[in-house]
């Protein structure tokens, strides 16, 4: 996550001064166009970028704050400001508490092995090797396919009595898994999907800086005795620390706001709630339950949205710190 | 560049081979200290296997008959009812499947096209030109890429519905919001500024081109790599977009084709077989796309990564 803001912009943009200096004098209008079009030109071509965030990203975002002071209601003519009392109720809701531990659960269940299992990945493919490119795509396959059709796919795979998950569990002598009744095995299943969907986009992410370490760190390490392993937890894992951090702050934020996977593997009726039972609705899909189809509340669902929020900040600021000691460890 | 030592388990090679390369050119012993051993082979195929596997078993199902899906052992191998499904599918009057195709081409074109762009546009902006501000507006930019705007989804659809707009179940509530993202920015701006040289801008500076002039006729051709990649990339996302298509254009009668998948697969019927006959059309556009262009896109992913 470097940020060189300063590669970019050269000593060489600077010349363009010097053919305009003379031309001042003999051509004043085409100056004056000129000299608009270099000052203003930039600002109009960023601006559209700042237009659109403002209107569709910033400003719901902040509305969605105000919203949720209300009790706003989709087909109610008045909503009154009710001040805090959304959030309060949702403190209170156990549905909503459930949902959280469903989105944490599966969270943990999705983010951790996802990471470390992409590092492995990354670390296996960071070889001399032949099919390169027919592994790194095979890596990559998973993450162009649809959420939807993923979620669909994998929903079957983890049916109770036809499905290929329970059918290789007989083999080990295992009962059948209720994967979609039970919270736990549904988590897990949730959590599948989005590491196979994921593991390879973040390996591919990994490699490229694995790629980016000097190779006279490794050999000196080797001259100096270290063997593979050892190279991998000193040298590898401290040089990747900030690409470490970013990819588990990208996948903090998406894996809390799981909506898709959890939604369609419960399909049927309850297929936003998560199941009969709520076994896997995440807080994303309690927003969308109660903003939407079939309570149009918007002030709740609202409330909703906010605490999500505030989970997310919490969650990707503590996970920020947390690896930053323990991957900075190995440097000293 | 055979070591000879293919025999041997991953860590003593790795331990004997500085002593071998010690006497060889380093370009060359840093080479062999990365040989891919068999066991890396072994381990990479088997991830492959697992990445492909459910992508195949999606076109199983679905070139199967309905009730292949109760056999045991389950099939693996695809059989012969693909085009039956497909009629099956077409006809059905929840999915509006062909409609979802139609319109998930539309978007995803628009989108596409708009996001490349308005992103070349002012990623050469802030990769090449000088304005008060830029540095930290770029900031902002990269800011915006952490920022959870799918939580922003209930005023955004009070937007939609507002009498002004009355976009909701119409498709550029899908397309307008997301015409310009903030990483396609970043990523063109990332590229321009080492793709573009000064000197070329400088000359048509003085030749009397204007700043779009340049951009058009200098900036765009050279970024065409890189627009590329961006372009691919959008246009996967937006054809995977659920939760604000959902939101926006419902259960009605103009959806994108995954929300004719989620409507098929929430359907009281199970015919399996026919919604993964879905999934594996949602699919292909995509995988074809992938299997075209799957190079460029790696090295597109792995190249941001490493600037980013």
């Amino acid at each position: 996550m470097t940020l060189q803001t300063d590669v970019g912009r050269p000593a060489g943009t600077d010349p363009r001064r010097s053919p305009r200096q003379p031309t001042r004098r003999h051509k004043p209008p085409r100056v004056w166009s000129n000299r608009f079009d270099m000052k203003a030109s930039p600002y109009f071509y960023v601006a559209p970028f700042f237009v659109l965030f403002g209107i569709f990203g910033a400003f719901p975002l902040v509305y969605t704050a105000w919203v949720s002071l209300h009790d706003w209601d989709l087909i109610a003519e008045e909503h009154p400001f009710v001040g805090l009392d959304n959030y309060s109720r949702l403190l209170q809701d156990t549905d909503f508490w459930n949902s959280v531990v469903n989105t944490m659960g599966i969270f943990v269940l999705a983010t951790i092995p996802q990471l470390l299992l992409a590092l492995w990945l990354a670390n296996t493919l960071n070889r001399q090797m032949r099919a390169r490119t027919f592994f790194r795509m095979s890596a990559l396959v998973p993450n162009i396919t649809s959420t939807a059709a993923v979620a669909i796919i994998f929903g079957q795979i983890f049916s109770t009595d036809f499905g290929l998950a329970n059918w290789l569990l007989g083999f080990t002598g295992l009962d059948n898994i209720n994967w979609h009744a039970e919270r736990i095995p549904g988590w897990i299943a949730v959590s599948t999907m989005v590491n196979w969907r994921w593991i390879g986009y973040n390996a591919l992410i990994f490699l490229a800086a694995m790629q980016a370490i000097p190779r006279d760190l490794y050999e000196s390490a080797a001259i100096d005795g270290a063997n593979r392993n050892r190279q991998f937890w000193s040298i590898t894992i401290p040089m990747l620390k900030p690409t470490l951090i970013f990819c588990l702050i990208v996948s903090t934020i998406g894996n809390l706001q799981l909506f898709t996977e959890p939604l369609l593997f419960s399909a049927g009726a309850d297929s936003i709630r998560g199941g009969s039972e709520r076994q896997v609705q995440t807080v994303a899909m309690y927003m969308y339950e109660n903003a939407f189809a079939p309570y149009y509340n918007f002030g709740y669902g609202s409330a909703v949205a906010w605490l999500l929020f505030l989970l997310i900040v919490i969650i990707a600021v503590a996970n920020a710190l947390i690896t930053r000691r323990i991957s900075g460890e190995g440097k000293r | 560049m055979a070591t000879g030592t293919f025999t041997n388990a991953p860590p003593p090679n790795a331990a004997l081979k500085p002593v071998r390369a010690k006497a060889r050119k380093p370009r060359e012993s840093a080479a062999a200290l990365w040989q891919a051993s068999p066991m890396t082979y072994v381990a990479l195929v088997v991830a492959a296997l697992l990445s492909l596997f459910p992508i195949y078993y999606m076109f199983v199902v679905g070139t199967r008959s309905n009730d292949s899906l109760g056999q045991i052992p389950p099939p693996v191998t695809p059989g012969g009812n693909f085009f039956d499904n497909v009629e099956r599918l077409f006809a059905n009057p929840d999915a509006m499947f062909l409609v979802g195709l139609g319109n998930s081409f539309i978007v995803s074109t628009a989108v596409t096209v708009s996001v490349v762009f308005f992103s070349s546009l002012a990623g050469f902006a802030f990769a090449k030109l000088r304005f008060r501000g830029s540095n930290a507006m770029l900031l902002i930019i990269i800011g915006t890429m952490m920022v959870p705007t799918q939580l922003g989804i209930i005023p955004l659809y009070m937007i939609m519905a507002s009498e002004t707009l009355s976009w909701d179940g119409q498709l550029q509530a899908v397309i307008v919001p997301a015409l310009v993202t903030g990483f396609g920015v970043f990523m063109m701006r990332q590229y321009a500024s080492q793709a573009v040289s000064n000197e070329l801008i400088e000359a048509a500076r003085i030749d009397g081109c204007s700043t779009f002039r340049i951009f058009w006729h200098v900036v765009l051709p050279a970024l065409r790599p890189a627009a590329a990649v961006l372009g691919l990339l959008t246009f996967m996302t937006t054809w995977n977009d659920f939760i604000w298509p959902l939101a926006v254009l419902g259960n009605g009668d103009n959806p994108t084709v995954q929300l004719s998948l989620s409507n098929l697969s929430n359907g009281y019927y199970s015919d399996m077989s026919q919604v993964f006959t879905g999934t594996a059309i949602a699919c292909l556009p995509l995988l074809i796309v992938f299997i075209v262009f799957g190079k460029q896109i790696i090295g597109g992913i792995m190249q941001g990564a490493v600037k980013g």
